[in-house]
């Protein structure tokens, strides 16, 4: 356990923002901190989105939003290069369906020419029709955007963040933010459930939770998360699949129900958007159900909810920001800054979709930032920009199965059928930069009992695997933190009718 | 990587998988393995102490880790050779297998016959489609009771029970026997979906309530289960407005169906049945592909396990013919579901066959017929063989018997259809 109580930053919030930003920053010489109140990091809202790295031809022309994914969308092949994440460029479609949704395309093409996006075209009906054999028969055209990808969110975030731990940032889980500590007008630093950490800047990376801290230090008392929940519905790939990120034309509201594949090769449908008041609250709901069916239909007629394999639901960071861009008449911009009213300070806020995408463009802009502030950042000789990636059993060949066994025999026991992973997978996360202290937080990183039977084989096995590498008893083992154990006590112990 | 050679390999070591792998050698196959993925032979009879198993083959009444001990003993005196801890990643058409384990890392096996027995699993809570929040506490009901019997612990104290299927009625008991309050169980259909002495010694004898045409609205507690809302429906599975009740426990165990276990299959190409999600298979049990065969709950899910191992009997006789090319490709007759049948196995007969062996036709009804009913094989409009019960339900299979009598009658069928009708007809 690290007992530093001082530093020069501490990142609010280990969500993909936080971890990226972590990330960027070890270049530098700093000492870093990102504190996260979940058991574990990339929980929230980084684990339950559609997974997409946009072109950025929705975005609104001259807002921050705009810029940050245009600029951010080119980063990711390194990014995925130098991190070892799940990512794939295959490009994404914008589906009219009857000729009344055609004029869209045209709007959105020449959106996406305003914004910077380039590798854009539109493809014919017919030709559609080709590349995604299951669309409606309707479709009248699409918008093919080459620069398009998809990738693990969830991947992307721990491979963040242990690239981060590897360059000297510390990363200390369920320890939320609380206050802050003033000297005058100054942040000196920040107060958590496991006591004070003084630090020379505090960044705001709290996502649904960013209204809260930003209120606390004092800034824009009007802003206000509204968390903008999204139900999910992902097939069984071995029943219905598609071949691509399939939008339908958006609305003023969202980019609406999508039909795409996922890095995983699964499809997904979803998200809907609602309004919620609870930032906890991620129930998938039966009309929830019929609404992402619906839309999902009006792109792919073949979607059956027969063939659901899981559920999810996420919550959008949604925020109020004005845009700053005089002219543009915009009020749920991104909100990246070095306020003026206090010192110390760096504000992010409103970070929702296509904040997974901007990520790696946000974490440069603020390195920027800092910089005209003023920040003597000192890039360090030894920063190692690679995170190695780890062993997945279900990638490998026979043969690369069996020379890793024969190093590991862990890896010989398959401990998930239905995708693969082995007991040696498992321990590896237990034992991580970034330990893998849950079911979920296992689950998230080795993909593991998200398929057929959903853990109903496995779930007995990872609990035995976790009690004993972590020293615990199995009835300490939970879901995905304290207050979710599976089990309640040893049979026969107490109360027992015999 | 090593590459082994064997005249038979039997894929899961459950009650199918043992009397397959026992009866390919007792019908001449040299060199029979039997792959499990778990420790310990058995399969999920290891995890099912309660008594019930057996009354057909031996007339005795054993719990279910005794049942697999005899057939492990009787596999083991037969000279199977046990393969544990292993898994199977890949099967291919020319019968080579995949597998990797601890010791012997990644390895081949080349067979001349596979056996597929790879058993069933349960339907999970985003198959039935649950809405509400995803807690702990929401368990299919083998993995609470492999927690229970098999690593001793408790689950929870205070559970509901969603699906009357015979896992759920038998956890409800167990739970209650160690201590829990089991506050009821739901089935969403009018009828019970499990056996009827199930219901009687596990619900009925212990006081806990089923609810006919119930079922979860939705799951509430984002950590752990902290109540479930339930709502009656009515005949067309739709919710009756009103009826809601929230009922607080910790734990909500999913009883809600079986579904066959065939990713291997289906990676290899055997042609699967989307009434049972099963193989299509003919009498020997052999399927689509040539030398693959399939016995138990891979094939359909069966309600007694004295007519799984049946059926791995049968596949393993099989089997054992296939591989020293004695098992012979004769012409064979169709069988489809009529009236009221919900599927029938085997898909096909060899009509040949019925020389040497009674064939059973064993099928599951559509709905419950509670009146004297007859079980009819038709040849168009001629009935070949007929039997009365006094009642056929969903949850327990019906069967019926062709033989050596039935061949000339046979002889020029092209399709056989089989119905379960009311004894007035």
């Amino acid at each position: 356990m690290n007992n530093n109580r001082n530093y020069d930053v501490i990142i609010i919030g280990g969500g993909v923002i936080g971890c990226m930003l972590a990330r960027f920053l070890s270049r530098y010489r700093l000492d870093i901190l990102v504190i996260e109140k979940e058991t574990d990091i990339g929980s929230v809202t980084s684990a339950a989105n559609t997974a997409i790295v946009h072109p950025g031809y929705d975005a609104v022309p001259g807002s921050l939003k705009a810029q940050l994914n245009v600029a951010a969308n080119p980063l990711w092949d390194q990014l995925a290069n130098e991190l070892h994440f799940a990512f794939e460029r295959r490009g994404d479609y914008v589906v009219a369906i009857g000729k009344e949704e055609l004029p869209k395309l045209d709007e959105l093409l020449q959106r996406g020419k305003q914004n910077g996006v380039i590798g854009m075209r539109t493809v014919s009906a017919e030709e559609m029709r080709e590349r995604e054999p299951n669309i409606n028969p309707a479709v009248s055209g699409a918008l093919w955007a080459t620069s398009g990808g998809i990738c693990d969110p969830f991947g992307v975030t721990i491979a963040a963040a242990e690239n981060a731990i590897a360059n000297g940032v510390v990363i200390l889980r369920e320890t939320s933010f609380e206050d802050f500590m003033w000297d005058g007008k100054r942040i000196t630093g920040v107060k958590t459930n496991r006591g004070d950490f003084t630090c020379r800047w505090a960044v705001n990376a709290a996502g649904l939770f960013s209204d809260t801290v930003m209120h606390k230090a004092g800034i824009r008392p009007a802003f206000t998360i509204t968390p903008r929940k999204g139900e999910y519905f992902v097939l069984d790939r071995t029943e219905f699949t598609v071949n691509n990120v399939l939008f339908p034309v958006p609305t003023n509201i969202s980019k609406g129900i999508l039909v795409t594949t996922t890095v995983h090769g699964n499809t997904i449908l979803g998200p809907n958007a609602q309004n919620i008041e609870d930032k906890e609250n991620k129930e998938n709901t039966k009309d929830g159900m019929n609404e992402v069916f619906e839309g999902a239909k009006k792109l792919v007629p073949g979607v059956n909810p027969r063939h659901i394999i899981a559920v999810f639901a996420g919550l959008r960071a949604a925020g109020n920001a004005p845009c700053t861009t005089p002219g543009v008449d915009y009020n749920h911009d991104f909100i990246v800054e070095i306020p003026g009213e206090v010192q110390g300070f760096f504000n992010l806020g409103g970070i929702e979709s296509p904040g997974l995408t901007a990520a790696p463009a946000i974490a440069q802009y603020v390195v920027e930032l800092l910089k005209d502030a003023g920040e003597k950042l000192q890039e360090r000789k030894d920063w190692n920009p690679i995170r190695p990636a780890r062993p997945q059993f279900r990638h490998l060949t026979h043969q690369q199965r069996d020379v890793l066994i024969k190093k590991d025999a862990r890896y010989g026991r398959v401990v998930c059928r239905c995708e693969n992973v082995t007991e040696g997978e498992i321990v590896a996360e237990i034992h991580a930069p970034v330990p893998a202290l849950t079911y979920d937080a296992i689950k998230r990183r080795t993909w593991l009992g998200t398929g057929r039977c959903q853990g109903g084989f496995d779930m007995p096995r990872v609990t035995e695997i976790l009690a004993r590498e972590l020293g615990i008893s199995p009835l300490e083992v939970s879901k995905k933190n304290g207050a979710s154990k599976f089990l309640y006590r040893p049979t026969k112990e107490e109360g027992g009718a015999q | 990587m090593k590459i082994e050679n064997c005249d038979i390999a039997v894929i899961g070591s459950g009650p199918g998988g043992l009397a397959a792998a026992m009866a390919a050698r007792q019908n001449g196959a040299k060199k029979v393995l039997l792959i499990e993925r778990d420790r310990e032979p058995g399969g999920i009879l290891l995890q099912c102490i309660h008594n019930g198993f057996g009354v057909e083959i031996f007339k005795k009444d054993l719990p279910g880790p005794a049942y697999a001990q005899h057939f492990i003993n009787e596999a083991q005196s037969a000279g199977v050779e046990f393969l544990l801890d292993t898994m199977v990643l890949e099967i291919t058409k020319d019968k080579r297998i995949f597998a990797s384990n601890k010791k012997e890392g990644m390895f081949e096996i080349q067979a001349k016959a596979i056996i597929l027995a790879m058993g069933c699993r349960e339907r999970t809570r985003a198959q039935v489609r649950l809405p509400g929040a995803r807690p702990a506490g929401v368990y299919t009901a083998g993995t609470a009771q492999r927690w229970v019997n098999v690593e001793g612990f408790m689950p929870g104290k205070q559970v509901v029970i969603l699906g009357s299927g015979d896992i759920g009625m038998i956890m409800a008991r167990r739970l209650t026997f160690e201590g829990a309050k089991v506050e009821r169980v739901l089935e969403i259909m009018p009828y019970l979906s499990g056996l009827m002495r199930n219901y009687v010694q596990c619900l009925q004898d212990f006081g806990i309530p089923l609810l006919m045409q119930h079922t979860v609205k939705r799951i509430i507690g984002n950590e752990r289960v902290e109540a479930v809302e339930t709502i009656a429906v009515d005949d067309r599975w739709q919710e009756v407005a009103g009826s809601e009740e929230i009922i607080p426990c910790d734990t909500l165990l999913l009883s809600v169906g079986l579904i066959p276990e065939n990713e291997l299959s289906r990676q290899v190409g055997i042609q699967l049945d989307p009434l049972t999600s099963g193989p299509f298979v003919d009498n020997h049990f052999q399927t689509s592909i040539e030398g693959f065969f399939a016995a138990g709950n891979v094939v359909h899910v069966y309600d007694l396990v004295d007519w799984v191992t049946g059926a791995g009997l049968r596949a393993g006789e099989s089997a054992a013919l296939y591989a020293h090319g004695k098992l012979h490709g004769n012409k064979k007759v169709t069988i489809q579901h009529g009236q009221n049948v919900h599927h029938v196995i085997p898909h096909s007969l060899d009509i040949s066959s019925l020389a040497f062996h009674e064939e059973q036709l064993q099928m599951r009804v559509t709905r419950p017929l509670e009146h004297p009913v007859k079980v009819q094989v038709m040849n168009g409009n001629e009935v070949i063989a007929s039997k009365a019960l006094p009642y056929a339900r969903p949850g327990e299979m019906v069967t019926i018997s062709l033989k050596d009598k039935h061949m000339e009658p046979l002889q020029n069928a092209g399709q056989l259809v089989v119905r379960v009708v009311e004894r007035e007809e």
